[in-house]
């Protein structure tokens, strides 16, 4: 690869964020995918591996005496931060990565290089995986008041808009020409979700070009048609989700919002919601709240409060309930839009979705939503997660947002999603990632153009194939609460700061042993143990020869699993004490702090494919604590590390 | 009235049937006073409110009867003997076996019998009485027991805005006794308009109470220090106004020993005595059997050497009693050094004591440094991990206090840490409750209030603290000396929490409890000064602070950190906050182990623990993801790891329904999971019995 200046630098040092005195030595390698750190361990090998699509920004620090600090900030929320003993080294670093992290044209993205070992049927079938043709069926259309609509199959009305679009059967074809050309970017009002149980509907659109005083007769029949769709109601709503401010000032450049007056039988509701530029600094200052090395308990609190970033979250989800609360209980249609109807709507109307459909709470639900209200609709997510290197401004955490609008609905009903919060950081690494074609783009069309399905593979089966990482113990999906509509409290309090998200990769901020994990495990156990039993069933009612032989040897395999359910497998990742003494000043004469031993060694996550094995090698490095390995007879140790040393202590003085 | 029957005995003898649909139930305001030309002897008791749906609940069996039989009999004794009449006060309650039913209809006998009047009327003269004797120059005696028994039956409301308190709120419509109404209005969270509940409320729970009157209709608000807020309207300005002088009388009961644990008798039978669990002697034995390096010394038995030590005090072996008592005049309150915890693992121990008495020209004490030093191993140093900031302790110098010099101390480093004094903590504590009451939606104001209560602030450097005594412990094979100012508070919080992380046995139920009773108890932590009040207290705070709390907080962290590694759940460190406020048990009376003794609160009232350890109680405390875990637990004190706990601030203002719900489903998965392991098993034995069986026939 010609960006690559410097495919590979040794005597590198990895510092750990948690306490800069934990350092690893190792050899750096650039590679036209990823930067891989290979670090020098005595009997471990520590990997670390980054695609570069992931890395988000690159700083060079000012040197230290034992190098040059590289600072490198990945989309996923992980800090890596190198030292490189020559300048000229990291200076190459430096540059190679800043090239190869802004990627200029599609064809440059990991996607189209990532080979897994497959076949070209298998590739193909991967992205027949979701099928949004049977999510509509599964809905109940079309039926006998919606249908689908040719109008789109050439991507002609609407370029941002997939091929197929559900519309109310009684509107005609001119209606929705008509209706478009009415709407920014042509976006006309159609169908995003349909209940089966009252035929209210949630569709989306952008703003109506409607300036201060203009009318379209057709976007006024389309309306008028969706709210007659619903046979119930006797009104629609029609919510802008944008703050009346913002709107308001729309008219200005001749969009706007509907006036009430013009259309018949509608309610109009702004919710409010910020737009993308506010969301990216708001969630830039949560990013650097979440970074704040050792921060006091004050620092972080007003830090998380002056992000505002919860209160946009809370903004969010106000609007999702609302929306819900339309649709299941009042059994009115509602039509969402903000500005050009791919950013708040797609975040709101799928928030609304997982409100109202408990299938939306299942691990193929969720897909198919995301497929659905963000992939298929022209979320775009290239210029919004900056796949490209391109306007930094168009670039804007809304999936974020959504997702985790779900992560605070599973923290109030921890029963009700059939998935955990790994699912969603998961879909949110890959976001980013570009390690799958299903995000890159910013349109249906724009993928179809580059033929997307041809060059790339589907993220979906692959998530599909981890299920079982990604379920929630807890699910019950038969209890009455858990189905229908939720009704999450929005009291400022229930809305938490996302740290496995935020802090994905400070181990040591998280909770060293699981509940869900170790439910998760018991839980397969006791599968174990239905079969084992049935099994044993079989065999007492037909007795004989030959299964008395079979049982003899099934003996052993119970005996392994006995203390299986027992292990909590958080407890693998290390345990290191904080700098417990951190912060105090050691100015006072009698006075002085601790200070941990100089070499002690880092752990390292490998990225995301390859999780298991480097917690594996990173599980027990330092401990060389011989009593900490004993543990009660037959038991699963915890291997729980504790990095702490205060020898220094007495030296210091 | 028809609740409770007739008093006949077939009637008697089942649970009340709820009243019919669309009618709302009786209630009956019942209170008995006697005055008796004895010393004041006032009985506090509960504030009970039931519902006709659900009357029984599990406080319901709390309630004592006499066993005497026979009504009158008994109603002889009740004049004759004041506690018994307190006892009826107390326990007027509900119970489904047929015994007590048949005893409540004597009481309703007795009742009618000795007031002749309604209710009101004779609560009216209650109060009097409670303002009689309120008066130093009256001699008389009163025997004051009220139970406000309110039978609930929830009136279906949809309209919100009729709710005088924030989310949520059900009104209940409640006719009180014959011609008399009240409204209740219950704050804490009802999901659904069917759900009635029973409410008790020891008065000693009570925090503080507020009247309002609108119209006619008086409002009283009764807030906990539980932290629950309660509302109950009653219409009739006369009316609220006794029951609120009541209450507020009941409530503010300044002696120790009128105390509701002196009148309270268990309806279970103690097998266990919980005042004999913990015994200084038996924690020794086992060290005794670890080590050979300390005593148990007898200097204090008459508690005249540290009036808030325990008799029995574990000090290094080769220190005599008359060092220890020097010792005891160069520490704070005569809190000379002594063993809190000794660490197997590597021998170290961790100490604990007051303040040194250096003052401003730096006294020191020959006999303080000899006992201290005879902690350490040849040639090891040890730390002295004061509370306070630097700059604190050089002010307690001019109070006669101070901090160890370490010219005076060459083998000893100190490290200062910034632990608050109780007066902060406990502003910090109305700031966190009032931000966690707050009803406004706003985001902003949630998160600055909570920030400006600075309650995570202290939790994390109590926690801090903590885990930097463990770690000079474990890591650096130092033993460690631990004291603030008068070691009472801050130093008992780090010396146990230090033990939660380093002791695994301290993280089972019963090693808990012995935890609580030697470094809280024993070790002579106010109770009773600190949880005299909580947060809803409106005058100026004299002593209370919220210093256990706090040390519950962190434990509740570290739980949520390590989540199997803990005997006992959530509902464990809740309980002991309520009982630590409010409580029928005499177990947190009292400040000291001296006072104790005087008050004989081991022959006077029952233990907690004699309660908790019961089979049936201990069973909604056991975690079921415990699995043993012998290692040392290093918690995370960053910010981001270090939740508020909603189990206790926000416990009255948010719906728990479907953490419930997942808790049962954890409960759940595990039984079953169980179930299946002996199922699996006995059929595995049944076939490997049958192998056998069947083998003979294989072999030839």
């Amino acid at each position: 690869m010609e960006h690559i200046r410097m495919p590979k630098v040794e005597n590198v040092r990895l510092v750990d964020r948690s306490s800069s005195r934990r350092i690893q030595v190792g050899t750096l390698y650039l590679t036209a995918t990823h930067i891989i750190f290979v670090g020098k361990g005595s009997e471990d090998r520590n990997e670390l591996w980054v695609l570069h699509s992931l890395v988000c920004n690159v700083v060079k620090h000012k040197s230290s005496q034992s190098g040059y600090p590289l600072l490198i900030h990945c989309k996923n929320f992980q800090v890596i931060q190198f030292i490189i003993p020559q300048e000229s080294d990291c200076h190459n670093v430096y540059i190679s990565l800043s090239r190869l992290s802004r990627p200029e044209k599609y064809e440059e993205l990991y996607c189209f290089s990532f080979n897994p070992n497959v076949d070209k049927a298998e590739r193909e079938h991967s992205w027949d995986f979701l099928n949004l043709k049977a999510e509509y069926s599964r809905m109940g259309l079309p039926n006998k008041l919606w249908h689908v609509t040719p109008i789109n199959r050439e991507y002609r009305v609407c370029d941002t808009y997939p091929a197929d679009l559900f519309v109310p059967k009684s509107v005609t074809l001119p209606v929705i020409v008509g209706s478009s050309k009415f709407r920014s970017r042509g976006r006309f009002p159609t169908l995003s979700y349909y209940c089966k149980e009252n035929h209210a509907t949630i569709c989306r659109s952008s703003q109506p070009l409607s300036g201060f005083s203009a009318r379209c007769l057709e976007d006024e029949q389309m309306l008028q048609a969706i709210m007659k769709s619903n046979p119930g109601s006797r009104f629609m709503y029609v919510v802008d989700t944008r703050p009346k401010l913002n709107a308001m000032a729309n008219r200005a450049a001749g969009k706007g919002y509907e006036n009430e007056d013009n259309y018949c039988n509608i309610k109009f509701q702004f919710i409010g919601i910020e737009n993308i530029h506010v969301m990216r600094n708001s969630q830039q200052k949560l990013i650097e709240v979440s970074a704040l090395r050792s921060p006091s308990m004050g620092e972080f609190l007003l830090g998380l409060e002056n992000s505002d970033w919860l209160r946009h979250i809370k903004s969010t989800m106000e609007a999702g309930i609302f929306i819900s609360k339309a649709v299941a209980e009042e059994g009115v249609s509602v039509l969402v839009h903000c500005s050009d109807g791919w950013d708040r709507t797609a975040q709101v109307c799928s928030v609304a979705s997982v409100l109202l459909d408990p299938y939306y709470r299942t691990i193929k639900g969720l897909m198919v939503l995301i497929e659905k209200d963000w992939v298929s609709f022209g979320h775009k997510f290239s210029h919004r997660c900056g796949h490209l290197d391109g306007e930094p401004k168009e670039v804007s955490p809304v999936i974020d947002q959504f997702l985790e609008c779900v992560w605070q609905l599973m923290e109030q009903f921890p029963c009700a999603f059939e998935y955990n919060e790994k699912f969603l950081i998961s879909i949110h690494n890959h976001v980013y990632s570009c390690h799958y074609g299903n995000f890159i783009c910013n349109s249906q069309k724009e993928r179809k153009d580059l033929c997307i399905k041809e060059k790339s593979h589907s993220i979906w089966p692959h998530l599909w194939e981890s299920k079982l990482d990604f379920m929630n113990p807890l699910f019950k999906p038969d209890q009455s609460q858990n189905q229908g509509l939720l009704r999450p409290s929005t009291a400022p309090y229930c809305f938490k700061y996302w740290r496995r998200l935020y802090n994905r990769f400070d181990r040591e901020l998280h909770p060293r042993q699981s509940e869900l994990d170790c439910l998760m495990t018991i839980k397969e156990e006791t599968q174990q143990l239905e079969e084992e039993l049935a099994l044993y069933e079989q065999k007492l009612a037909v007795l004989d020869k030959e299964r008395a032989k079979t049982l003899y040897m099934q003996k052993g395999v119970l005996d392994s699993k006995q203390a299986l359910w027992s292990l909590p497998l958080d407890t693998s990742l290390a345990n290191t004490p904080q700098d417990y003494i951190g912060g105090f000043i050691g100015g006072a004469p009698n006075v002085f702090t601790l200070q941990q031993g100089e070499r002690e060694s880092a752990e390292l996550s490998l990225f995301g494919d390859k999780p298991k094995s480097s917690d594996a090698d990173s599980s027990d490095q330092e401990s060389g604590v011989a009593d900490f390995s004993s543990h009660s007879s037959g038991e699963e140790s915890l291997p729980t590390v504790y990095a702490l040393s205060v020898t220094a202590l007495f030296e210091e003085r | 009235m028809e609740l409770w029957g007739d008093g006949d005995a077939g009637e008697a003898e089942h649970p009340p049937a709820a009243p019919p649909d669309g009618e709302v139930s009786a209630v009956l305001v019942l209170e008995q006073a006697q005055v008796r030309d004895e010393l004041l002897e006032a009985g506090s008791c509960h504030l009970r409110i039931v519902s006709a749906a659900s009357p029984h609940r599990e406080r319901a069996s709390a309630g004592l009867f006499p066993e005497t039989p026979d009504a009158a009999d008994w109603m002889s004794q009740l004049n004759r003997e004041t506690r018994s009449l307190t006892h009826l006060g107390c326990h007027l309650v509900l119970d489904s076996t047929p015994r007590d039913w048949r005893l409540l209809s004597d009481v309703m006998l007795w009742s009618e019998h000795a007031a002749r009047l309604n209710p009101f009327t004779q609560l009216k003269k209650l109060s009097t009485f409670v303002r009689v004797t309120a008066s130093p120059w009256m001699e008389v005696a009163i025997k004051v027991a009220i139970l406000i028994q309110i039978c609930l039956k929830s009136v279906a409301k949809s309209n919100t805005k009729e709710w005088k308190r924030g989310s949520g709120g059900v009104r209940f419509l409640v006719p009180l006794n014959i011609m008399e109404f009240a409204e209740l209005i219950k704050t804490p969270r009802v999901d659904g308009v069917d759900n009635t509940e029973e409410l008790w409320l020891l008065h000693a729970n009570i925090d503080s109470t507020e009247k309002r009157f609108v119209g006619s209709l008086g409002t009283i608000i009764v807030k906990c220090k539980d932290l629950r807020v309660i509302q109950l309207d009653i219409p009739g300005m006369e009316e609220c106004l006794n029951i609120a002088s009541s209450i507020e009388a009941l409530s503010t009961l300044d002696s120790v020993s009128l105390m509701y644990p002196f009148f309270y008798r268990p309806l279970f039978e103690v097998i266990e005595d919980g005042w004999q669990l913990f015994v200084p002697g038996e924690a020794f034995k086992d060290l005794e059997s670890m080590t050979d390096e300390w005593r148990l010394s007898e200097v204090n038995k008459d508690f005249s050497v540290c009036p808030s030590y325990p008799s029995l005090l574990t000090v290094p072996k080769d220190i005599d009693d008359e060092s220890l008592c020097k010792a005891a005049s160069f520490r704070h309150g005569g809190r000379f050094p002594v063993l809190s915890y000794y660490h197997k693992k590597n021998g170290m121990v961790m100490m604990r004591a007051a303040q040194p008495l250096t003052g401003t020209n730096g006294r020191r004490c020959k006999e303080d440094e000899k006992l201290i030093n005879a902690t350490l191993c040849a040639g090891k140093r040890g730390y002295i991990i004061d509370t306070r900031t630097i700059a604190v302790a050089q002010q307690a110098k001019a109070r006669g206090g101070g901090f160890e010099q370490e010219a005076n101390y060459p083998q000893w480093r100190r490290i200062h840490k910034a632990i608050e004094r109780s007066n902060i903590l406990q502003e910090s504590l109305i700031k966190l409750v009032e931000a966690c009451n707050d009803q406004s939606h706003s985001m902003d104001r949630w998160l600055s209030k909570l920030e400006a209560s600075n309650w995570q602030s202290h939790v994390k450097e109590i926690l801090t603290t903590a885990c930097l005594a463990a770690q000079c412990i474990d890591r650096e094979g130092a033993s460690v000396l631990v004291h603030g100012t008068e070691g009472t508070d801050s130093t008992l919080q780090v010396t146990s929490l230090a033990q939660i992380i380093l002791d695994p046995a301290c993280r089972t139920i019963r090693g808990f409890e012995a935890l609580i009773e030697r470094e809280w108890l024993q070790a002579g932590h106010p109770f009773q000064q600190r949880c005299a009040q909580s947060a809803y207290s409106n005058g100026k705070p004299r002593s209370e602070a919220p210093v256990f709390l706090l040390f519950l907080d962190c434990v509740w962290q570290i739980l949520r950190q390590f989540p199997c590694s803990f005997q006992f759940n959530e509902n464990f460190l809740i309980m002991l906050f309520e009982h630590a406020y409010a409580s029928q048990f005499g177990t947190f009376l009292g400040n000291s182990v001296t006072e104790r003794v005087k008050l004989q609160l081991s022959q006077k009232t029952v233990s907690l623990w004699s309660w908790v350890n019961r089979p049936q109680e201990l069973e909604r405390f056991l975690n079921p993801l415990y699995e043993p875990n012998n290692l040392v637990i290093w918690p995370s004190v960053a910010p981001q790891s270090l939740l508020l706990w909603e189990g206790v601030f926000l416990r009255w203002n948010r719906s728990t329904k479907c953490l419930d719900e997942a808790y049962q489903e954890m409960v759940h998965i595990i039984e079953y999971n169980k179930e299946l392991q002996n199922k699996v098993n006995s059929l595995r034995r049944q076939l490997a019995q049958l192998e056998t069986e069947d083998s003979p026939l294989q072999t030839p």
